[in-house]
């Protein structure tokens, strides 16, 4: 099966490439390639950012900052990732399919797809992570997933804030190439929660009211465990589809949300 | 578009569509142990080694790995028959269509990883489908040629 494509381009500075991609809207910047031949059957020029010096990891004090043509493999086997929250971020790319497709799979192209069972918006939100684009500038995650951009950009790289804390990270799948039924993520830091779902089957977000109202606790036993679950199936749209109906998909959340929270108190204590 | 590869360590030019994908370019020039499977990066059976690491070749382009190195199985016959003849002790063969992109994910954990655990080869052989072996016996066989440091 052959992709219906003009031309291949290796641009050599983010401006070309930009320039390219503005060209024509039959253009397309191409990330990993992973999910190419199930997302796009043609185009006038399909844009590499290979050349582009965009697949590195850049850790600091306080910032991890990952070039979005880093793959998930690079991503998953970071020692500083790993050490990240319990390596909850290092956990959501090694569920995604086998080794050989998380060595061509990068984080630019997954973050731009929107995919809603993707594993990876879960961990990245509960870490407060932002987006560099190169005209637009940094924007957050939580923001890039609720609104649609409204002109075209490339992603450089996400930024994540090193900060001292624990995490927790769940996927639930029928099988280990499956997609997602529910993914799952925690982190708490500075005594305060951060908790997002994905695949609801509707794509990850923040559960604002539920991290408010836990953070406003002076303590966490069961009640507040309880309380907080049905704050949380308020504000998360939850439905079936095809790999799963929306009472299991509640009864994950009723499950994993308690799990989850025992989790990162325990390592934080 | 001309597209220059280093396949199984010798230079070679492919002819190819620039949205032709490496695992047709490799069949279209008789590298035909990289087998066709679903075709949509699910099954692993196209795998080959892209730069030592196995990538499925029905998901890359051609045009997208220029001047890069490509493995097929033929490319590490030694360590492949050594494989082999642990599966043959194991009763790990079958039909034998997934072998080729088995050995080559399996040669290419052996280079990554020390000494893994039990845990740690069936994750990494993950996206690999087997449809015939249920798998266990091909375990013991790659157990068997993990620990083999000859």
């Amino acid at each position: 099966m052959v992709l219906i494509l003009n031309e291949y381009v290796n641009p050599r500075s983010i401006d070309e490439a930009y320039s390219l991609f503005l060209e024509n809207r039959k253009n397309y910047i191409k990330g990993g390639g992973a999910w190419l031949k199930l997302t796009l059957k043609s185009a006038e020029k399909l844009i590499s950012l290979d050349k582009l010096n965009l697949d590195k990891i850049i850790v600091s004090n306080d910032l991890i900052e990952i070039g979005s043509m880093t793959t998930l493999r690079e991503i998953e086997t970071n020692e500083n990732i790993v050490n990240l929250y319990n390596g909850i971020l290092s956990k959501a790319c090694h569920n995604i399919m086998g080794i050989n497709v998380r060595n061509i799979a990068t984080i630019g192209g997954t973050v731009m797809s929107r995919l809603a069972f993707s594993d990876i918006y879960p961990a990245l939100l509960v870490m407060d992570t932002t987006l560099v684009f190169y005209k637009l500038g940094e924007v957050s995650l939580s923001d890039f997933l609720r609104k649609p951009m409204k002109e075209r950009d490339i992603l450089l790289s996400i930024k994540i804030k090193k900060k001292e804390g624990s995490g927790f990270y769940k996927k639930v799948a029928t099988t280990a190439l499956d997609f997602s039924i529910i993914n799952f993520a925690i982190v708490k830091t500075n005594n305060k929660y951060m908790i997002s779902i994905g695949s609801t089957p509707y794509i990850a977000s923040l559960a604002y009211d539920t991290m408010e109202f836990l953070n406003k606790q002076l303590e966490i036993t069961s009640k507040e465990i309880e309380k907080a679950i049905s704050i949380l199936l308020e504000e998360i749209k939850v439905s079936d589809n095809t790999r799963s109906s929306k009472d299991y998909r509640v009864e994950l959340i009723k499950t994993y949300f308690k799990r989850g929270i025992k989790k990162v108190n325990a390592n934080a204590s | 578009m001309q597209v220059n590869l280093t396949v199984n360590n010798e230079l070679k030019s492919f002819v190819c569509e620039p949205g032709e994908y490496l695992l047709d370019t490799l069949r279209k020039y008789n590298y035909l142990s990289v087998r066709r499977g679903c075709d949509n990066t699910s099954c692993g059976v196209c795998t080959v080694l892209l730069d030592g690491k196995p990538v499925p070749s029905c998901s890359v382009l051609t045009a997208s790995v220029a001047n890069r190195s490509i493995t097929t199985v033929e490319g590490i016959q030694g360590e492949a028959e050594k494989l082999g003849l642990y599966f043959g002790e194991e009763g790990a063969d079958q039909c034998g269509f997934c072998n080729p992109s088995l050995a080559l994910t399996v040669y290419a954990m052996k280079k990554e990883l020390y000494e893994p655990t039990q845990e740690e080869i069936k994750e990494y052989l993950v996206g690999n489908l087997c449809r015939c072996t249920g798998y266990i016996a091909q375990e013991r066989a790659i157990k068997k040629y993990m620990g083999d440091k000859s």
